[in-house]
């Protein structure tokens, strides 16, 4: 690509509200940006997207592309890499962002090959190198055990997805300027060679785990599946969501949806609560983005010690329901 | 019906990272001495997809494809011994190191090199650098249609169904052959190799390519620097040592605990 320049921020949206995770690439978007000295540009892909540019400005961009076609109606990565190509080839830029969602997981390994270019899944960190004026993309690697710092010296765009929640949000302001422009997708029907059949959302079983701000996880100390229950009394309580490790999902005694770490859910709760759960690394990957981690487990050695802010070693069948009890007490009283 | 999986052997997720270290000069990760590595989970989950097709229908023949260069020959032949019929292993030095691109490249080539096939599956991620982009570079390079985090896969005619998982549930999708598609782990467990499975792995011998074979130019296959490449990998600091709450008794702890959170305004 000649004459680069900018970063721009391929967001999402979800019925017709911008993703928390398309406001937080915009804050690092905006960040970065300012230390280039460029400039923020910002595309959203959609059937019908009204007035979403000028959000997309009020928190940070300096342009909003709006990119309108019938095949962007519903999620669908053929058509969404196809559009995001053409905005990208289109505003050429120096640095492009987006998120590490279901959607973005999909498509950006995709176009980072049809731009011939490297990209760095699932960053919780982003910062110009002051000397080379280079992006360093860190990611956690080896189930959030390490991290790895990336960079892409000669092609461009240098690319990343970001994990949500891991970068902050610009206070929204209206009264910022920017320009919002209007980007025919183009797409040709062909270009969509998976066609959904059918959706089928859950039957809710309450909060969605990944935006739940309280988790609850019980591990194999949990003795059985008739205990999960009083998980769900302390999660309840905390108008969280309750999880599981992966040898009580393995052994049937919950649902494989619920299932946390390297081969299940990654979540990122403000409080984190264990219970008879060791903290094995592949549990680890699924957890330790959480703000804090509290540790309920009666071997003083185990791993998950070593991760938590709090803990308490001993008998979860005495340690839960009092501390279940003290927690109504405070949070209603 | 010609289905191909695509397997990485990877040090074992379950062993305790502390015993793991990083040379900082070579940015190589080296796992504990005496930990056997595995197939990584989610290949391994994708070789059973690709059986689950084979024990439903007549006449599908399945062949494993890795890239990859200290390869145990115990732990790679894992799939054969599961039910697979073929073993594929490119190895070569030129492409130590490579990055997704690289190893999409690869198995791109073998995979041509292997001739027809009606669906290629793979794992949605590998457990050590956990970045999910080869399965997608590959679809590209072969320019075919891709499906990610499978939980069920089934074929229709010409065409694939597969139920994946989505954020607030699931959906049921469809792609012409050939097609590749990713498996999660919510298809559920993979089966024991049995006894036979073992014996008549053990009489088979792998097929190996080197990137030559491949028709591969080394620049094709080394880590490409016009597109990346990783500075460092290092271990992050501990945020924080753990402040185990001490009291009388177990319940007694709950309590304390609860109001110690509250303290701290995490309630």
């Amino acid at each position: 690509m000649s004459e680069v320049k900018g970063v721009l921020v391929i967001g999402e949206v979800s019925d017709g509200k911008l993703l928390g995770v398309t406001r937080e690439l915009l804050g690092i978007g905006r960040k970065l940006a300012d230390t280039l000295g460029e400039h923020l540009s910002a595309a959203i892909l959609g059937a019908q997207l009204g007035d979403l540019g000028k959000e997309l400005v009020a928190y940070g961009a300096d342009k909003a592309y709006l990119v309108q076609d019938p095949l962007l109606a519903q999620e669908n990565a053929d058509a969404y890499v196809a559009a995001a190509e053409k905005v990208v080839r289109q505003v050429q830029p120096n640095v492009l962002l987006l998120g590490q969602t279901v959607l973005g997981r999909d498509i950006s390994p995709r176009l980072a090959t049809r731009l011939g270019t490297a990209l760095a899944p699932d960053c919780v960190e982003l910062a110009i190198d002051p000397a080379t004026k280079l992006l360093h993309m860190t990611r956690p690697v080896y189930g959030g055990n390490a991290r790895a710092i990336y960079v892409c010296e000669k092609a461009r765009p240098q690319m990343a997805t970001v994990r949500p929640k891991a970068f902050s949000v610009l206070e929204r302001n209206d009264a910022r300027a920017g320009e919002v422009v209007q980007l025919a997708a183009g797409l040709d029907p062909a270009q969509v060679r998976v066609k959904v059949l059918d959706r089928q959302k859950k039957a809710s079983e309450g909060l969605r785990l990944e935006d739940a701000r309280v988790v609850v996880t019980g591990g194999r100390g949990m003795g059985g599946p008739e205990n999960f229950k009083y998980l769900d009394e302390l999660a309840k309580t905390l108008k969280g969501a309750v999880g599981a490790s992966r040898a009580v999902c393995d052994a049937g005694w919950v649902s494989p949806s619920l299932q946390i770490g390297l081969t299940g859910k990654v979540v990122t709760p403000d409080l984190y609560i264990t219970v008879g759960i060791s903290g094995a690394s592949q549990h680890m990957a699924g957890c330790s983005g959480s703000k804090v981690i509290v540790a309920i487990n009666k071997d003083p050695d185990a791993n998950i010690f070593k991760e938590a802010r709090y803990g308490v070693v001993g008998d979860w069948k005495q340690v839960l329901p009092a501390l279940t009890e003290k927690v109504k007490e405070l949070v209603q009283g | 019906m010609h289905i191909i999986v695509c397997v990485k052997q990877v040090p074992d997720p379950e062993a305790p990272f502390a015993n793991f270290k990083i040379d900082s000069a070579t940015n190589k990760v080296i796992p504990p001495q005496g930990v056997s590595p595995v197939i990584n989970g989610f290949d391994e989950q994708a070789v059973e997809a690709a059986l689950r097709i084979k024990d439903s229908q007549a006449g599908v023949k399945i062949t494993v494809i890795s890239v990859g260069n200290d390869l145990v020959m115990d732990v790679i032949k894992k799939p054969l011994s599961m039910g697979a019929d073929e073993l594929v292993l490119v190895q070569d030095p030129a492409i130590e190191n490579g990055d997704s691109h690289t190893t999409g490249a690869v198995l791109a080539a073998a995979i041509k090199k292997v001739g027809a096939f009606d669906l290629v599956l793979c794992g949605r991620q590998a457990s050590d650098w956990d970045q999910g982009q080869v399965p997608l570079v590959l679809a590209e390079l072969l320019s075919i249609p891709v499906v990610t985090i499978a939980k069920k896969v089934e074929m229709a005619g010409a065409a694939v169904k597969v139920e994946r998982v989505v954020v607030d549930g699931f959906e049921t999708v469809q792609a012409p052959l050939p097609a590749l598609v990713t498996i999660s782990n919510e298809l559920g467990e993979a089966r024991y190799p049995t006894l036979r499975g073992i014996m008549a792995a053990g009489r088979k011998k792998p097929t190996v390519w080197s990137a030559k074979d491949l028709g591969l130019e080394s620049g094709q296959v080394s880590q490409n620097a016009n597109r990346g490449r990783m500075l460092k990998v290092f271990v992050p600091e501990k945020r924080s040592k753990c402040e185990v709450i001490s009291a009388d008794s177990p319940a007694e702890a709950g309590v304390k605990l609860a109001a110690r959170l509250r303290e701290d305004k995490v309630i």
